[in-house]
């Protein structure tokens, strides 16, 4: 890329700056030239330019499937951009383990769980369970980490009174199922009972899942957020590194 | 035989199999449970609420479980109180939740009388479920069945209007079989909610009320379409039994009902489970309906190539359970995955080894296939590729139940189009390979072959290991899906009854008539 054009971007069809983005959507319409028009003027009100509908097809009666193209004007700033992340050196499961038996010199203690009506344990047992994820092995075989997973639909306040039971170094939660943003719903409160409890500065608490990041997690009262694509040492590092600085406070 | 599958390693793995399922059946045989009695109670006509919204089949078994009556029945304290009011079943249960009839009072005098008329309704009840049966075969036969595998697509929208919206758009794309996810919760209520519902999470609330205006809807579209589409529930979790009841009134054609599903993934209590899928079997043999297994399961928790032989051994010891509820092969759609790593070199080879041996080793039975979900990534192109490939070997392993793929998994419930991209992409690949089953052969001794070879040796040596156990002590162990549950933990325990002398469930031989009935004609 030109560097006189770094700080600004826009999507890169098969030349720099044409601005070329696909899109599919469905209209509640029968197929047909009206329809081809509704779908191409739609993509205009979006704001793009050169609409064109590529592909147009009936799926089932009143409901059209659409292919289209445009060119998008607008570009975006790259260099004032900024977005959090989780913040750690990545270590190795070996480093991980000499990590917390040099700094801590105790185990530490995981609480993990999907909440609330999620029954979808295969985030949280990747990241805990000793079977872990792609060959990756979960903290449950790390020797420094004594780790709880209890598994799928644990109520809140279940899963602070275990913490609180074991007295946990940080909490997991692990939220699948986002229809109707029921995952906001339950973290929030979550938040609130740590809060209330008084737990939410003692407690390192993370959220996991597929449509999470470390943006959202910190927008909802957390320590931090692991999405798709996290593997147990990524988890492992962040807990390790945020403990020894919480303790060295 | 394509694989060249031993004969011997497999009958050995049915004669495992068979011993554990025997040893289950001696287990459950002296107890009964909540929802069985719940189930029989709604077979016999209690439908309905009380003023709190609790339902009444609900209501009068717990009454029932508070007397200590339980142990008797459902059908025999209902008998008593038949003859001492003269009301009926829906009545009796009104002033049951009213606190209007004293159950541990009733006389036993006009016991036998009562009986009789219960006996008359659960005839009644019977010969519907099996008119449900009958006007599907015969609007089946009157069309042309669609050709295997079936297209079977899922709608999971919360409300139950906008399941029939969807439902109908994906019977017009071309799909045969439309499952309606249940909301998250519900395997674990321990009772069925009420009325048509709107509102829910993950999915639609199964209710005999959704089941009714599912139902019709499909008949609708199928009558427009000129084919029988198919309607799918789940029979599974804490009222199992119930829910294969409520769709044997309503005419649902499959169900999920797997033996230990509950027991491993959602902790319910395994004697309960295993009770409760016993009758539920019996249930679903009777009406028609072909259960689909969940051993696909396994492979969510489980790595696909190191677990696929605790697949084949759950496949037997589903099999084996569901002929001691008089389930015919044709009625078994055991459960298997398309979950190996994508990025595992000759995956595809692995997956067709797995697949083609359960079609060989389960030949007449109607195989559900699931999809990828565990290597689903927010990749939607990546993701409809892997289903193209699911889709191929499906086809080419003759798969009777392909659960559509869906290149959206993992990032959201299905839109519209995802739908029917998934059912674009499977008729494309059934379409263009069609009888490609027929034209090749596999390498002897090549990879696929030993492939299976390996996976049916490890599935026999895991079930004997079961057999010399018993499948109880077997879980309590962890063999399947790396999950250990204790005998006496889990949700549910509290629910299962020792049945006392003079104990009757009326259905359990009408079912089995009616069973015994159809194998005969057939």
């Amino acid at each position: 890329m030109n560097a006189m054009n770094i700080g600004t971007v826009r999507p890169y069809g098969d030349t720099e700056n044409d601005g070329k983005i696909q899109l599919s959507f469905t209209l509640p319409v029968p197929a047909g030239a009206r329809a081809q028009e509704a779908a191409r003027r739609l993509v205009l009100k979006m704001g793009f330019e050169e609409a064109a509908v590529a592909h147009m097809r009936e799926m089932g009666k009143g409901f059209t499937f659409f292919v289209v193209y445009g060119r998008c004007l607008h570009s975006v700033n790259y260099d004032e951009i900024e977005a959090a992340e989780v913040q750690v050196a990545a270590m190795s499961h070996k480093e991980i383990e000499q990590f917390i038996e040099e700094k801590i010199g105790r185990p530490i203690v995981v609480v993990a769980a999907c909440t609330g009506t999620d029954a979808h344990t295969v985030g949280i047992d990747a990241i805990i369970n000793v079977k872990g994820y792609n060959g990756e092995k979960g903290l449950e075989s790390y020797n420094w980490f004594k780790t709880y997973n209890m598994g799928s639909q644990v109520p809140n306040e279940a899963l602070i009174a275990k913490a609180v039971e074991v007295g946990a170094d940080a909490i997991l939660v692990s939220q699948v199922v986002t229809q109707k943003n029921v995952h906001i719903t339950n973290l929030t409160r979550l938040a609130d009972l740590l809060e209330a409890e008084g737990l939410r500065e003692k407690i390192i608490t993370i959220v996991g899942g597929p449509r999470v990041s470390h943006e959202f997690a910190l927008e909802l009262g957390f320590d931090a957020g692991f999405g798709p694509g996290t593997i147990p040492t990524h988890v492992g590092s962040y807990l390790a590194q945020e403990l020894e600085r919480r303790q060295a406070k | 035989m394509k694989l060249d599958l031993d004969q011997a390693l497999i009958s050995r793995a049915r004669t495992a199999a068979a011993s554990i399922a025997d040893g289950v059946m001696a287990e459950i045989k002296p107890c009964t449970t909540v929802a069985v009695e719940r189930s029989i109670l709604r077979l016999l006509g209690v439908d309905g609420v009380d003023v709190d919204g609790v339902p009444l089949p609900n209501v009068v078994v717990d009454r029932m479980a508070e007397e200590g009556l339980l142990g008797l029945g459902a059908a025999r304290v209902m008998a008593r109180a038949m003859a001492a009011t003269g009301d009926d079943v829906n009545t009796i249960a009104a002033k049951i939740s009213r606190d209007e009839i004293e159950l541990a009072e009733l006389p036993t005098a006009g016991e036998a009388a009562g009986m009789a008329k219960i006996s008359a309704i659960a005839t009644k009840s019977v010969a519907r479920i099996a008119a449900n049966r009958n006007y599907r075969e015969e609007f089946i036969a009157k069309h042309d069945e669609a050709p295997t595998p079936w297209l079977y697509v899922i709608v999971a929208t919360g409300n139950i209007y906008e399941d029939v919206k969807q439902a109908t758009a994906a019977a017009q794309a071309g799909a045969d079989v439309i499952a309606v996810i249940r909301s998250t919760a519900q395997s674990l209520l321990d009772y069925v909610p009420y009325g048509a519902t709107t509102e829910g999470f993950g999915g639609t609330y199964a209710t005999q009320e959704n089941f009714r205006i599912m139902r019709a809807a499909l008949d609708e579209i199928g009558q427009e379409l000129g084919r029988y589409i198919r309607l799918v529930n789940y029979a599974s979790g804490l009222c199992m039994p119930e829910i294969a009841a409520m769709g044997a009134l309503e005419r649902l054609d499959m169900m999920l009902n797997d033996a230990m599903y509950g027991i491993l993934f959602r902790d319910i209590n395994m004697l309960r489970t295993l009770a409760d899928q016993h009758f539920s079997r019996m249930i679903n043999s009777a009406a028609g309906i072909i259960i689909n297994t969940g051993e696909d399961n396994y492979l969510t928790t489980a790595d696909a190539v190191e677990a696929a032989h605790t697949v084949l051994a759950s496949q037997f010891v589903n099999e084996a359970l569901a002929l001691r509820s008089g389930l015919p092969e044709e009625q078994m759609g055991l459960g298997h995955a398309f979950e190996i790593d994508p990025a595992m070199e000759d995956s595809l080879l692995l997956e067709i080894a797995q697949a083609e041996m359960a079609r060989e080793i389960f030949p007449k039975h109607p195989l559900k296939y699931m999809p990828p979900t565990k290597f689903m990534t927010g990749d939607i192109f990546r993701g409809h590729l892997m289903n193209g490939m699911f889709n191929l070997t499906g086809v080419l392993t003759d798969q009777h139940i392909q659960l559509l793929g869906i290149l959206t998994e993992a990032i959201h419930t299905p839109f519209m189009q995802d739908r029917d991209l998934a059912i674009r992409n499977a008729k494309h690949v059934f379409n263009s390979a069609r009888h490609l089953r027929s034209e090749i052969e596999f390498v002897k001794g090549g990879r696929i072959q030993r492939r299976a070879a390996e996976v049916l040796g490890l599935a026999t040596n895991l079930l004997e290991e079961i057999a010399a156990s018993g499948l109880m002590a077997a879980i309590e162990k962890g063999l399947f899906a790396e999950i250990k549950r204790p005998r006496d933990g889990g949700r549910g325990l509290e629910g299962v009854v020792r049945k006392a002398s003079g104990y009757v469930n009326p259905f359990e031989e009408l079912l089995q008539k009616e069973i015994n009935a159809r194998r005969v004609g057939q």
